[in-house]
């Protein structure tokens, strides 16, 4: 008997990136997978939804903006309720390239972990961070490697793959902004595998980071407060 | 000399009583948010009419000058409210945030109805 084909999705978040959203969904619909392609349009002020919607994405778009977390928990939430097997979380950005989306998915079958997170830093290859993020990178590594004994290279690597019970999971358990380094964490304390590869990413054509400059020290703390708090936490049922 | 203040206080704690009913009497404030207000109020008017109890409490935690004590106990009334307002706000932005990414869901849904619906008749 035939296996029945799983369905993916690839979860778009997009904040004002109408130059750089059509070529995203386009890319990622050209793949040699059957993906259907969901953009979340995170209350941006261009025409980012026109933009994706005539690149043949459906859009999602939230009325006013909640943040990268906001944003990205409403694609899963669009997942689980339309009973996606498996989704993958890529920028809108045009950072991550969609090709590398087949190594995620393949990682995911191989490995059969819950979660599979692109890493920049396994390979050798593409554009790493500003110096100044490779600090905190690498001391989102540190702590998060020791608060959940599992090496993860790159905590703040928004290209992931999920599976369904991971999905449901997080579409109740999302942090709202910058919801990376800690969903590693809520995950694995909830029971969640996690596995990496390497993968290589682009420097932003177009658009601006979530995390600018000056909120970088916000970014930390915020962070390591929520880490701080989750390790003390009682474990969520999911 | 302390008269004055302890007058002034009772006056202060008398008017917030007052503010606080004529709120709720007139819908603007929900009852579940005015407990913390209402308590506040009537301990600042307790204290301040009763000064053997001000005194007694007072030299207990160690503050000599009566009035102080009651000070105090305002400022510390106002975290409390202030603390408990935050937490009303976490929840209020928790459920707000739910409540947009349900609307966003389900206009997708309608606008993906409609087009099938266009396309079909």
């Amino acid at each position: 008997m035939e296996k029945i084909p799983k369905k993916y999705l690839a979860i778009i978040p997009a904040y004002n990136e109408q130059d750089a959203i059509k070529q995203v969904v386009k890319d990622v619909q050209a793949l040699p997978v059957n993906i259907d392609v969901v953009v979340i349009d995170d209350g941006s002020a261009d025409n980012t939804s026109g933009a994706a919607s005539a690149a043949g994405a459906c859009v999602v778009r939230l009325p006013v903006n909640l943040g990268i977390g906001g944003a990205v928990q409403t694609g899963f939430k669009y997942a689980v309720k339309h009973r996606y097997d498996v989704a993958v979380q890529v920028d809108g950005d045009g950072q991550h390239i969609a090709a590398e989306i087949l190594k995620l998915l393949e990682a995911l079958t191989r490995h059969g972990t819950d979660v599979v997170i692109g890493s920049r830093f396994l390979g050798s290859e593409g554009f790493k961070s500003s110096r100044a993020r490779q600090v905190g990178i690498n001391l989102f590594r540190f702590f998060n490697s020791l608060a959940i004994g599992q090496k993860i290279t790159d905590n703040t690597s928004g290209f992931r793959a999920y599976n369904r019970a991971a999905l449901e999971f997080l579409s109740e358990n999302y942090p709202c902004d910058y919801p990376e380094p800690e969903s590693v964490i809520l995950l694995k304390r909830n029971g969640f595998s996690l596995a990496e590869v390497p993968v290589t990413m682009r420097e932003r054509e177009h658009g601006a980071s979530s995390i600018s400059a000056f909120n970088g020290a916000y970014y930390m703390i915020k962070v390591f407060l929520a880490i701080f708090v989750d390790l003390f936490k009682e474990k969520t049922a999911a | 000399m302390q008269i004055r203040i302890q007058i002034l206080a009772m006056a202060i704690g008398v008017v917030l009583l007052m503010s606080i009913f004529q709120l709720i009497r007139k819908n603007r404030l929900m009852e579940q948010y005015s407990l913390l207000w209402i308590g506040s109020a009537l301990l600042i008017v307790v204290l301040s009419a009763w000064r053997g109890l001000l005194e007694k409490m007072s030299r207990l935690i160690g503050i000599y000058y009566p009035p102080s004590a009651l000070f105090a106990i305002g400022i510390f009334c106002g975290m409390i409210i202030a603390l408990h307002f935050t937490v009303v706000i976490s929840n209020l932005t928790k459920e707000k945030n739910t409540l947009v990414q349900e609307l966003a869901l389900l206009k997708s849904e309608v606008a993906e109805l409609k087009k099938r619906m266009d396309s079909g008749s």
